[in-house]
C-alpha cells in the first residue's frame, strides 16, 4: 500500500498503540500500518478480558457468570459486548475511525457481513486466517478498510456461541474463525 | 438647476433605519436572555412557528434551550437533545444509539433516516404530525431497516408497520422490559408477584455515608419542638413549630436554619445569619439532590431548569382544577412545608390541581383501595407509579432508594411503565396488556386487562423450539457418536 496517511489518525494510533502521545513520530505511516497497530490494542485488550476476567472467573474459579443481560443478571460483561462498547464509545469519541466485530455466523443478525468488502473480507479470513484490506466507498466517502480473524481464544468463546439460541453455528472449536474485526480509516 | 437634497428625508430614514436595526438588535437579545422578562416572553410567543409537543411546551418560550443560539447548527441543536436525555438514554441501553448509524457501514441506512440527529424523528412545532413521544416520522419508520424481519422472526410474517411499537412489543429507545430473554424470565407469573411491594424509603438510614449531605451541621439525631434553632421568633402558638416537630425533618435532625439559612452561613449565629423566608429548591437540594435533578427534569420542574418562571397549572394541556389555576410549581406545591407530608404529596397534592378522568377515577380503583390498607411498601398511590421509587446509586457508592421526581420519564410509550413501575406488584404479561389499553389507562384501570399482548407467548414459544432442536441434535450427535 502505497498510500500515506499522516496526522491526525496516525498520532492517534501511535498514541494508542504505544501508550504515549507524540504526533511528530507519526508521519510516514501507511494506513496498513494504522489499522494493524489499533488493531492489536483492541486484540490485545479483549483478548486480556476474556482470559483474565471471562474465562478465569467464570470457567475456571465459577465464582461469576458473564451474560449477555449483564446488568439484569448482576454479571460480567460478555467480551463481544465489552468490545462493542469500545467501539461505541469511540464513535461518540468522533475518533476518525470505527471497528466492528462482525461474522458469518452472527449471534445478531444486524452483526452479518453487508457490504461487499464485509462479504469478501469474512470470506478470506475464514480461508486463510490472515488479514484482509481493500479500499471501499461508502455513503460517498472512500474508506480503507482492514478485516482481521476472530478466533476463539478461550473456552468462554466457543461454549457461548454453541448453546446460544440465536447462534446459526453451534460446532465452533478452541482456535476457529469466528468472525471477523472490520476496522475502516477514512481516506 | 441643480435638484437640492433633502435633508430632513434622509434624517427620517436614519431614524427608521434606526429603530428598525435596534428592534431587530433587542429581538434577537431578548431570544437568548437567560432570565426573561414579561415583554421577552410576549415577543418570543409572537415569533413561535407552531405548537411544540407535549414534552416540551412547558420551555418553549425558553428558545434557546432547545436552539442554542439564533442561528443554530444542527450539532448545536443536538448538544442541547443530549444535554437533557442523553443520559436517560444511556441508562435505559438505547437500542438505536447514535454510533450505530454513524458507522460508514450503515451509510446506506443513514441516508434513509438518519438517526444521528434527534430531530430526524422529532420534529418540534408540527402539530399536525406530532404523534406519541413527539414522533413526527411517518408510522413505517420500522420497515426502513427491518423489512426482512420475517426471515429471521417466521412468527412476524404479515404482521402490520403499525404494529412493532404500537402493540406494546418494542420500542426505538428503551426495550429494557421487552428483550426477549427478559419476557422470558417473568413468563408464567399471572396478575400479581407472590411479594407484590415497592422499595422501602431509607435516605435516613445512608445518610453518614452520603459525601455531599452536611450531617456535621446538622447530624442526623432527633430535635424536640424546643430545639427549633429559630423558636423565638415564631409565636410559641404557631403551627410552624407543630408541624415542623411532627416532620421527618425533626426527626432527622434537620433544624429551621438548615433550610431558611444559605448554605454558607450553616453554622454561624441564627440571629446574624441572612434569613430567607421562602426557601426554593436551592435548599431543598443540600439533601434531596437526586430528587430536585428529577424534578427540574420532568414536567412540574422543566420551567424553573430553563429560567423561565414556574409552571402553573394555567398553561397545562392537561385538564386542572380553575382554583389552582395559579399556583406556582415548585417543591412546596406538593410537600407543604413545614409537615412536608409525603402521604399528602403522594395523592391530595396531585389530585388538587389534576382534574382528568384518569385522576378521577383513582379514587375508586382497585390501587386506591390498596392505599386503606396502609401499609406503606405496598399502598399504590398517584406518585407509586408516576414518581415511581428506584434504586439509585450516589457517586460515594452509595445504593438508596430515589422517589424518581422525572414523571414524565415513564409516561411515553406507556409500556415503559411496565418495568420500572408495575413489575413491582404485577406480573409482566399483565402490565404489558393493561398498558397497551388506552382506555383501561384512561379510566385508571378498574379491572384486568381484556386485550392479550403476544410477546411473552412468542418469546416462550421460541425459547422451546429452540431447546428441541438442540435436543434433537445432540441426540443425533450422541447416534452418530455410538455407531
Amino acid at each position: 500500500m502505497k498510500t500515506h496517511f499522516k496526522l491526525p489518525l496516525g498520532a492517534a494510533a501511535i498514541a494508542v498503540g504505544l501508550g504515549c502521545a507524540t504526533p511528530a513520530m507519526a508521519a510516514g505511516w501507511s494506513y496498513q500500518q494504522i489499522a494493524d497497530a489499533l488493531h492489536a490494542v483492541m486484540e490485545s485488550d479483549r483478548t486480556v478480558y476474556t482470559r483474565l476476567i471471562v474465562n478465569r472467573l467464570q470457567n475456571q474459579e465459577k465464582v461469576i457468570k458473564a451474560s449477555e443481560h449483564w446488568k439484569d443478571e448482576k454479571a460480567l460483561v460478555l467480551p463481544a459486548q465489552m468490545f462493542r462498547f469500545g467501539a461505541e464509545m469511540v464513535a461518540e469519541k468522533n475518533a476518525g475511525f470505527s471497528y466492528a466485530l462482525l461474522s458469518e455466523w452472527p449471534v445478531n443478525k444486524q452483526n452479518a457481513p453487508k457490504t461487499e468488502v464485509e462479504k469478501e473480507g469474512l470470506k478470506a479470513i475464514a480461508a486463510t486466517g490472515k488479514p484482509f484490506y481493500k479500499e471501499e466507498t461508502l455513503g460517498g466517502k472512500t474508506y480503507f478498510t482492514a478485516v482481521y480473524p476472530d478466533k476463539a481464544v478461550a473456552k468462554a468463546c466457543i461454549s457461548c456461541h454453541n448453546d446460544h439460541k440465536d447462534s446459526p453455528r453451534t460446532d465452533f472449536k478452541m482456535g476457529d474463525v469466528m468472525g471477523g474485526v472490520v476496522l475502516r480509516l477514512p481516506m | 438647476m441643480k435638484k437640492k437634497t433633502n435633508l430632513r428625508w434622509w434624517g427620517l430614514w436614519l431614524a427608521i433605519s434606526f429603530v428598525v436595526a435596534g428592534a431587530v438588535y433587542a429581538g434577537l437579545d431578548s431570544l437568548g436572555n437567560p432570565r426573561p422578562g414579561k415583554a421577552d416572553l410576549v415577543l418570543r410567543s409572537w415569533l413561535l412557528p407552531g405548537q411544540t409537543s407535549h414534552g416540551h411546551y412547558q420551555i418553549e418560550l425558553a428558545c434557546t434551550a432547545c436552539h442554542a443560539g439564533a442561528f443554530p447548527s444542527r450539532d448545536d441543536v443536538q448538544a442541547k437533545c443530549e444535554s437533557c436525555h442523553a443520559k436517560d438514554l444511556k441508562a435505559v441501553d438505547d437500542s438505536h444509539p447514535r454510533a450505530k448509524f454513524t458507522d460508514p457501514r450503515n451509510a446506506d441506512r443513514a441516508a434513509l433516516l438518519d438517526a444521528t440527529y434527534c430531530v430526524t424523528c422529532h420534529v418540534e412545532h408540527k402539530p399536525g404530525i406530532t404523534r406519541g413521544a413527539g414522533v413526527t416520522l411517518p408510522q413505517d419508520y420500522c420497515v426502513i431497516c427491518h423489512k426482512d424481519v420475517a426471515k429471521e422472526r417466521p412468527s412476524h410474517q404479515g404482521m402490520a408497520f403499525t404494529s412493532c411499537t404500537d402493540a406494546g412489543c418494542h420500542n426505538y429507545h428503551d426495550n429494557t422490559a421487552l428483550y426477549e430473554d427478559f419476557l422470558v424470565r417473568h413468563a408464567g407469573v399471572g396478575r400479581m408477584q407472590d411479594e407484590p411491594k415497592v422499595l422501602a424509603r431509607n435516605l435516613r438510614e445512608v445518610i453518614e455515608e452520603l459525601g455531599d449531605y452536611p450531617s456535621e451541621t446538622y447530624p442526623p439525631v432527633e430535635l424536640a419542638r424546643a430545639d427549633a434553632d429559630a423558636g423565638t421568633a415564631l409565636p410559641a402558638a404557631d403551627t410552624v413549630h407543630e408541624d415542623w416537630a411532627a416532620s421527618a425533618h425533626a426527626r432527622s435532625g434537620v433544624n429551621c436554619s438548615a433550610c431558611h439559612v444559605p448554605a454558607a452561613q450553616h453554622g454561624s449565629d441564627v440571629a446574624t445569619a441572612t434569613w430567607v423566608e421562602k426557601p426554593t429548591e436551592k435548599a431543598c437540594v443540600q439533601c434531596h439532590g437526586p430528587e430536585v435533578e428529577g424534578f427540574l427534569a420532568g414536567l412540574h420542574g422543566m420551567r424553573l431548569k430553563a429560567g423561565l418562571p414556574a409552571m402553573t397549572p394555567a398553561e397545562a394541556r392537561r385538564p386542572m382544577k380553575a382554583e389552582r389555576q395559579h399556583e406556582a410549581l415548585s417543591c412546596t406545591s406538593c410537600h407543604a412545608g413545614h409537615r412536608f407530608d409525603t402521604r399528602r404529596a403522594a395523592v391530595e397534592a396531585c389530585a388538587s390541581c389534576h382534574d382528568d378522568t384518569h385522576t378521577r377515577a383513582y379514587f375508586a380503583s382497585p390501587h386506591a383501595r390498596t392505599v386503606e390498607a396502609a401499609a406503606p411498601e405496598t399502598a399504590v398511590t398517584c406518585a407509586t407509579c408516576h414518581l415511581p421509587r428506584v434504586a439509585h446509586d450516589t457517586p460515594d457508592f452509595v445504593r438508596r432508594t430515589l422517589v424518581d421526581h422525572a414523571q414524565g420519564k415513564s409516561l411515553n410509550p406507556p409500556v415503559k411503565m411496565a418495568r420500572q413501575v408495575c413489575l413491582a406488584c404485577h406480573g409482566l404479561g399483565y402490565a404489558i396488556d393493561a398498558l397497551a389499553d388506552p382506555v383501561l389507562r384512561a379510566d385508571n384501570f378498574p379491572h384486568a386487562p381484556t386485550r392479550h399482548v403476544k410477546s411473552i407467548d412468542m418469546a416462550v414459544a421460541r425459547e422451546g423450539e429452540a431447546r428441541a432442536a438442540k435436543a434433537t441434535q445432540a441426540e443425533s450427535a450422541d447416534k452418530d457418536g455410538r455407531s
